[in-house]
């Protein structure tokens, strides 16, 4: 045993599909919808393989392809094809999955990210398109159910595979890496960064080597990571399990884990010696595609503001801090909130605090997204100018936030805030009317003069005295009523 | 002369002169088949019913002279490869045994638009792969010029029903000479077009990249007739061509004066027939007569198309054929304990020895480590392939060989010898390899058995093709020859 335990550099590399967000399906003219649609219904000769049916490419998931690779500057070659993957399973009607091998869609890209305020950067191998496979839904658990059914109606749904360099060093890399490939997906309008429902999923190639060493360690592909936390915290564990087994001595073997979220752990599904082939070759049912370059153009100069541009902006135009940046805009939805809160007249930072505080905190206890939320932009503004004017405390505004959160219309809340302070005692109120005529001679004459404008100036200065949390038109009569 | 041993032009214009009805028709293909179905049994399912309530309506079309097509009436024969909505299509295959497919296949729903009648599927080499029809999933099939010959394969059925006057015409599917080689050896005429030509959907597959559907019939009219109907793209085959159909009938007489047609040197393969080598000889030389002028060329890589075409098409088949897991649909193996399980006895039990050979060899000829020698090579010996097709067509019009390097041969001589039976094919495979069109005409007979003469066109040239056999066809009597069945019924 050395004195010295061994430094470890963490190697990870992540392989995230993506379903598009397209009508019909990859292949034939099926609707996509598998999540609400009965069972088997959204299905045809095509997508169940049925003898003698043939694929006819989906030109709208192609160009999501191409969307999505040029938004991470890859490059688009002039020519692809389609190639057979071949592998039984139950949820492939086929026998084999229609994707790309050699010749995909794009290559050699770069996806810029930052961790904590850092800048980083990780290299884009490819990114291909394929066919999503049906769902199989077991009797029981999987160990001991006695029957499975499949329903076809994923079968078929395009889905593009996006696959990272082995450039990220550490789970906080690859979590953050995750993130920002999910914004950018949103933002051109992709895919809808869902993982839960499994319309994105990743998977990780995590490997150790010792500092300084240029070779690569022995890989393990981690599986089934259906969330940003779940993508950490498996790569965290595999980091620490990899370490273990090195530090006492033992050799890593190549394989598949499965990431057990309960548990919090990875599980071994399979290892290399059972590594399937899976005999590509062309698909010979769809002739290889010509990609003009006129096509690409058209596509790059549709690409909206991407969030690395929209981070900038934001840091340069709101003056907020490249770390509230980076949060605001890793949700397109949750971006497009914060600057419609802040066009309807609130300052850009408290609108960033907001946002990136208590609502943030609500939503992630709720699993909740921001555009899921009854509280809408202008809510947040109403509730900051409260709080800017002095009408409510910070502390009441807190309370108020959560109460608008709740219910099913933040307005009645947003209300009773401004209500709950008021100041209803007539005697208090008659003491800070006393005191503004008393403090301004001038403005208490010319009213009595009949100058109008300088009761509006009395009033308004009542109003600063008590924060807000007068009654304006009682404020008026009890002016009219010293004065004249 | 019986109705049922009739052409389709001929019977055509009895429908239209009202001599005759489709019904009429459809009856005396169907008394045929009652006489002479168990003697070639060419048939694996006669759709009688369907059969008759189409020649009604085809009737009605008739008597009210509504959009009458050329096929409006006629009795076609339908290779089981072909799906036809809710009626039984195996491929000639046990694992389908029973599959009524919820769809009907492009060339299928143009021949009902065209108002054709259909009599049945044809019994075939299981899914398509084999050159004697032995490999059927069900039963071989028998030659109506001698019963105890294999009608050629993989359309052994098609052929014979045609042959024997069970059908006026059939669809059937080349691969690799599926339909010539059987036409040639049961005196038909079969034609390949060229691959894209015809749409493939709803062809139950073999090797994507090679199968072709095309018609099988008494003479070259009546194949223009067939293909003018099924030919044309179709937006559900992405591999299927934008090209405009030009109408066959109207350059089919022109004739071969001035026409420079070429003869393989490498087509008088070893073990060819003395008898059918003259035949084709003088083929060429009545074609001379006819005005063409001839040459010898050279299509250099000729030796390595069969062994090209064996890695080729079984890897493809290999990948088509993995969809027979008996999850879905077709036969299930019963008493399996988990999936695996399942999967090998339902496809150990589904699939014929033939099959799972292909599979196997397709299945290694795709594998890490092997793909570049096998797959890759095969497929760079299929561009040396295109590009002798290329070269010839510099230089000639059409090229003229035989079909097969020998007649019908008896059932079981070759079931033994995979090779011996894959030989079969040498003279058909190079014009699926190579993106041609190729078309096999009767050209004699040897001892009471037909000779096929194949006439080769460049790619999406089939008026070529049509054009050559029907000169050649038109200047012989070798197409009023019948097989005995059909002649003894009448």
């Amino acid at each position: 045993m050395s004195a010295v335990a061994t430094q470890y550099e963490v190697v990870v590399g992540l392989e995230v599909h993506a379903q598009v967000l397209t009508q019909s399906k990859m292949f034939c003219g099926c609707s996509t919808d598998y999540l609400t649609a009965p069972p088997n219904s959204n299905t045809c000769p095509v997508c169940l393989g049925l003898p003698g049916s043939l694929p006819v490419i989906n030109r709208r998931a192609v160009e999501a392809t191409i969307r999505t690779a040029l938004a991470l500057n890859c490059e688009i070659p002039e020519f692809s094809k389609f190639d057979r993957k071949n592998y039984f399973y139950p949820d492939l009607p086929k026998g084999y999955q229609i994707s790309q091998y050699d010749l995909p869609f794009s290559r050699h890209g770069h996806l810029d990210f930052d961790v904590k305020g850092e800048a980083r950067s990780c290299g884009i191998t490819r990114v291909h398109l394929e066919e999503d496979t049906g769902k199989l839904l077991h009797a029981g658990a999987i160990e001991e159910a006695q029957s499975s059914l499949v329903d076809f109606n994923r079968a078929g749904v395009p889905l593009m595979e996006i696959v990272s360099e082995p450039d990220l060093r550490s789970a906080d890399e690859a979590r953050e890496y995750a993130m920002r490939l999910r914004a950018i997906l949103q933002y051109i309008g992709v895919n809808n960064g869902d993982m839960e429902s499994g319309q994105l999923r990743a998977d990780a190639n995590v490997s150790l080597r010792p500092v300084g060493a240029t070779e690569y360690g022995t890989k393990v592909e981690i599986k089934n990571m259906n969330s940003f936390r779940a993508i950490h915290r498996a790569i965290e564990y595999e980091i620490q399990r990899q370490t273990e087994v090195l530090d006492s001595g033992g050799r890593l073997v190549q394989e598949t884990r499965g990431w057990n979220d309960a548990r919090g752990l990875t599980v071994s599904q399979r290892t290399k010696e059972f590594a399937e082939d899976y005999r590509y070759f062309p698909e010979p049912d769809l002739p290889p595609l010509e990609v003009s370059r006129e096509w690409v153009a058209e596509i790059r100069a549709s690409l909206p503001e991407l969030p690395a541009a929209r981070r900038e902006r934001f840091i340069t135009a709101y003056g907020l801090t490249p770390y509230d940046s980076s949060l605001l805009i890793s949700s397109r939805p949750m971006a497009a909130f914060f600057e419609e809160t802040v066009r309807l007249g609130s300052p850009a930072k408290a609108a960033a605090n907001w946002i990136l505080g208590d609502f943030s905190r609500l939503l992630n206890a709720d699993h909740k997204e921001i555009e899921e939320s009854s509280v809408k932009a202008a809510h947040l503004q109403q509730l900051i100018q409260l709080i800017d004017s002095g009408v409510i405390s910070g502390k009441m505004a807190k309370q108020t936030f959560e109460a608008m959160y709740r219910a099913p219309d933040p307005g009645p809340a947003l209300e009773a805030a401004k209500g709950s302070s008021q100041i209803t005692d007539e005697g208090e109120l008659e003491v800070v009317v006393d005191r503004i005529i008393a403090e301004n001679p001038k403005s208490a004459a010319d009213f009595k003069g009949g100058k109008q404008q300088a009761l509006m100036f009395l009033v308004g200065q009542a109003m600063k005295a008590t924060k807000g949390r007068a009654n304006p038109e009682r404020l008026n009569a009890l002016l009219r009523e010293k004065i004249l | 002369m019986t109705l049922f041993q009739r052409t389709i032009r001929e019977l055509h214009q009895m429908l239209i002169d009202e001599e005759i009805s489709s019904v009429e028709l459809t009856q005396s293909v169907l008394d045929q088949i009652d006489a002479v179905g168990e003697k070639t049994k060419a048939y694996l399912l006669v759709t009688r019913e369907l059969a008759l309530r189409q020649a009604k309506g085809a009737d009605e079309r008739l008597r009210a002279n509504r959009d009458v097509r050329p096929l409006t009436g006629i009795p076609i024969a339908l290779k089981d490869v072909l799906c036809v909505q809710d009626v039984v299509s195996t491929a000639g295959s046990r694992i389908l045994k029973g599959f009524s497919p919820p769809y009907s296949a492009t060339v299928i729903e143009r021949l009902e638009a065209e108002g054709a009648v259909f009599l049945g599927k044809t019994n075939c080499d299981e899914f398509a792969m084999g050159s004697s029809n032995e490999n059927s999933g069900y039963w071989p099939v028998h030659n109506p010029w001698a019963l105890d010959r294999v009608p050629g394969g993989s359309s052994g059925g098609s052929a014979a029903s045609v042959a024997s006057g069970e059908a006026i015409a059939a669809l059937g599917s080349d691969t690799g000479g599926s339909i010539r080689q059987p036409a040639a050896l049961t005196g038909i005429v079969g034609f390949k077009p060229t691959y894209g030509r015809v749409s493939r959907y709803g062809l139950i597959a073999f090797a994507s990249s090679l199968d072709q559907i095309g018609p099988m019939t008494r003479d070259v009219f009546d194949s223009a007739l067939v293909l003018q109907a099924i030919a044309g793209h179709d937006p559900r085959d992405s591999t299927s061509s934008l090209r405009p159909v030009p109408d066959y009938l109207s350059t089919l007489r022109n004739g071969v004066k001035g026409m420079r047609l070429g003869v393989p040197k490498e087509y008088f393969v070893a073990g060819m027939e003395p008898a059918v080598e003259q035949a084709i000889h003088d083929a060429v030389r009545l074609l001379e007569q006819q005005g063409a002028s001839i040459q010898e060329v050279s299509l250099p890589h000729s030796d390595v198309a069969l062994p090209a075409y064996y890695i080729i098409a079984p890897a493809e088949a290999s990948s088509n054929l993995a969809r027979y897991d008996g999850v879905r649909y077709g036969y299930q193996a019963p008493g399996a304990k988990n999936l695996i399980e399942e999967y090998m006895a339902t496809r150990q039990q589904g699939f014929g020895t033939e099959v799972k050979r292909r599979i196997v060899l397709g299945t290694y000829a795709l594998s890490s480590g092997y793909y570049d020698a096998y797959y890759l090579q095969a497929q760079k010996v299929r561009t040396l392939i295109i590009e002798d097709f290329t070269r010839a067509f510099e230089k000639v019009d059409a090229l003229l060989g035989a079909t097969s390097p020998t007649v019908a041969f008896p059932l079981g001589a070759k079931t033994q010898d995979p090779v011996a039976m894959y030989l079969n094919d040498i003279l058909t495979i190079p014009a699926n390899l190579g993106n041609v069109c190729a078309i096999s005409v009767p050209c004699g007979l040897a001892d009471g058995l037909p000779i096929g003469l194949q006439v080769i066109a460049p790619g999406f040239r089939e008026e070529i093709a049509l054009q050559v056999a029907y000169a050649f066809e038109a200047a012989t009597d070798f197409r009023k020859l019948q097989s005995p069945l059909m002649r003894a019924a009448a």
